[in-house]
């Protein structure tokens, strides 16, 4: 089986975001960049079908000269090898983005294409059902479960109160929602076999899409509530207030 | 005159609240644009799309199959892409749902169009606008799209619905073709373990934290969020240690949720919890460390004891409902 996976190299989680100083972009000095957690749960997945039917898995990462390293991430996780579509910023237009990776995915023979539910710094969630749409593959989007039978596959995913099951053929695309696997972290010993995997790297030209960023901003900072008291004789004080003054009960 | 076209849910042919959301936030478009907002409810064929005018659709447009019934992908695509083709639309305005996401891109990648995801604000005053949150809601882009068509998918509770005195009229239009053998298809929809109400839909969200200290205790989570008519949602370290199920997480690597009133039980606030509840209307924690996290956003706050305060709150909640 032929799986690829598509990742995104993110600020971390923890940092804190300074807007820089075009006012339209965060200052990415300081910052340290990850691996995107949801990519991480794709490549799980992907490792783990592997281990099941074989095959080899083919991670592929649109961005900067920089992204090589999230792409040894992945190759020391236990990836057989890497793609790098170079490109000079990474657009904010996930069309864009769609289309690049479909272009470069339409060429692998892919059984089997996983991405991650969404790219914790743009908050998309678009990129990979695009990319199933655009290469006309069916595809199921956030899904918590998959079990793959020879050509066919069944995936859940969570929906508003309920969990859907859904039924496809292979090729297909999916992406990974938390709750799908437990990602390994790489051993000492992937991330040596690491430095050594094929890593290719092809450089793309890509147009800003539909999206023009007028501004980046912080959000309006909470205004700094009150502490109604301490132990359960403050309570009546506090259902006042959301009665009264917040009236939201 | 491109209108615009709002995409609305519906379950068991009854059209969901948060169209009327989809259609507040299409209608604001429209009102700037000054052009019409066409609703499409796609779904089984006993489904009408009456009273929906009020909410400010000028046409509903009714896609009526019995396969329709439940979310199907490929589908729904379709019929919504080729609505929007069949119409002449400025932008596609779907909702932030779990449908939503997956219908969004889409109808964006059929139409060839860019898509604006999670928007929390629109305006069309000086071309189409939109602002929406990024970085797990550290920061907040100001976008201006500048194709046409464009898909756009507004945050669940971000738009208030409106009401106007207009009917709107009915129209039923095609159901598509009934796609390909290959389309992946939904054979199922499970009740979750828990049939209960989903945090990122509810108006009110209760939540507990690791200090509860055991899965039993969540019972003071679930009667306070009964006594609120609210739904329960979970830090991720207890969701992690299998307390609560994946779907109540709220926080980056759960569910987005703005509800008029948070109310964090025994959570310290991690930056991935707040980014998951920071655009609630009112937040409120209760925590017996003073210098929690949680503290630094909620607008009110009890220092004490969760098994001493929450058993009073449930009651005093409960006393203020009655009388
Ligand atoms: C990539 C990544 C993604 C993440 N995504 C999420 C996410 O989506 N959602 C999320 O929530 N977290 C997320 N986290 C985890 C996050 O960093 C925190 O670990 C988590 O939110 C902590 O949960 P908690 O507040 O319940 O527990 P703790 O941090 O342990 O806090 C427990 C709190 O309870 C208080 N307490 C204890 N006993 C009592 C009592 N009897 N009465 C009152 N108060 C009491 C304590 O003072 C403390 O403040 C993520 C982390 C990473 C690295
Ligand atoms: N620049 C990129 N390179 C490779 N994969 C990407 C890129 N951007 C997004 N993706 C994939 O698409 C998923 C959803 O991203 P997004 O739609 O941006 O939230 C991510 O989890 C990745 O799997």
């Amino acid at each position: 089986m032929k799986i690829g996976v598509c990742i995104k190299r993110v600020p971390d989680t923890e940092t804190r975001i300074k807007i820089g100083a075009d006012g339209k972009s965060i200052d990415e000095s300081g910052v340290k960049f990850v691996l995107n957690p949801f990519d991480e749960y794709a490549v799980e997945e992907a490792l783990k079908l592997k281990e099941q039917a074989g095959g080899e898995v083919v991670v592929v990462c649109l961005g900067t000269e920089a992204s090589q390293e999230t792409i040894r991430t992945a190759l020391a996780m236990g990836a057989d090898s890497g793609v790098l579509l170079k490109a000079s910023a990474v657009p904010l237009d996930p069309l864009v983005v769609a289309r690049a990776l479909a272009a470069e995915l339409e060429q692998g023979a892919f059984d089997m294409i996983l991405f991650g539910k969404l790219a914790i710094d743009d908050y998309g969630q678009a990129v990979g059902t695009m990319v199933a749409e655009l290469l006309g593959l069916p595809s199921v989007s956030a899904i918590t479960r998959l079990e793959v039978t020879d050509n066919t596959a069944t995936a859940q995913r969570e929906v508003e109160g309920a969990l859907e099951v859904v039924e496809f053929s292979l090729p297909a695309v999916v992406t990974a929602e938390k709750g799908l696997n437990e990602p390994r972290y790489p051993a000492l010993r992937g991330i040596m076999l690491a430095k050594k995997k094929p890593l290719e790297i092809k450089e793309v030209d890509l147009d800003q899409g539909g999206m023009e960023v007028v501004e980046l901003t912080l959000p309006p900072e909470r205004k700094a509530g009150r502490i109604v008291g301490e132990g359960p004789d403050a309570v009546p004080a506090l259902v006042d207030a959301l009665r009264n003054e917040a009236k939201v009960v | 005159m491109p209108h615009i076209l709002a995409v609305l849910e519906q379950r068991g042919g009854v059209a969901k609240k948060v169209s009327q959301e989809t259609l507040a936030a299409a209608r604001s478009l429209a009102d700037d644009l000054e052009c019409e907002v066409h609703g499409l409810l796609i779904g089984p064929p006993n489904m009408k799309g009456d009273g929906l005018g009020e909410y400010g659709a000028d046409k509903v447009l009714t896609s009526l199959d019995g396969e329709l019934e439940l979310y199907q992908a490929s589908r729904y695509g379709q019929v919504a892409a080729e609505q929007a083709t069949a119409g002449e639309y400025a932008a596609i305005v779907v909702a932030a749902t779990s449908l939503g996401k997956d219908l969004g891109p889409r109808i964006a990648a059929r139409l060839g169009c860019t898509l604006a995801s999670d928007v929390t604000g629109i305006s069309g005053s000086d071309g189409i606008a939109v602002s929406r949150p990024a970085f797990s809601g550290k920061a907040i882009y100001r976008i201006k799209i500048t194709t046409r068509p464009c898909v756009i998918s507004i945050r669940p509770n971000a738009f208030s619905p409106i009401l106007t005195s207009h009917p709107g009229t009915i129209e039923e239009v095609s159901a598509g073709n009934g796609g390909k053998a290959s389309d992946a298809r939904t054979v199922a929809v499970k009740a979750p373990e828990h049939a209960t109400m989903d945090v990122a839909e509810a108006s009110i969200v209760v939540s507990g934290g690791r200090g509860l200290r055991e899965a039993e205790h969540f019972k003071l989570v679930e009667e306070l969020a009964q006594a609120l008519g609210g739904a329960v949602g979970a830090s991720r370290a207890v969701v992690d240690a299998g307390w609560r199920p994946h779907a109540e997480q709220v926080g980056q690597t759960g569910k987005t949720v703005s509800p008029n009133l948070y109310i964090a039980l025994g959570i310290s606030g991690a930056i991935q919890h707040l980014a998951g509840m920071r655009t609630a209307k009112v937040i409120v924690a209760v925590n017996k460390d003073a210098d929690a996290p949680i503290f630094k956003v909620a607008d009110y706050g009890i220092v004490g004891d969760v098994f001493e305060v929450v058993p009073r709150l449930t009651e005093e909640i409960k006393k203020a409902k009655d009388g």
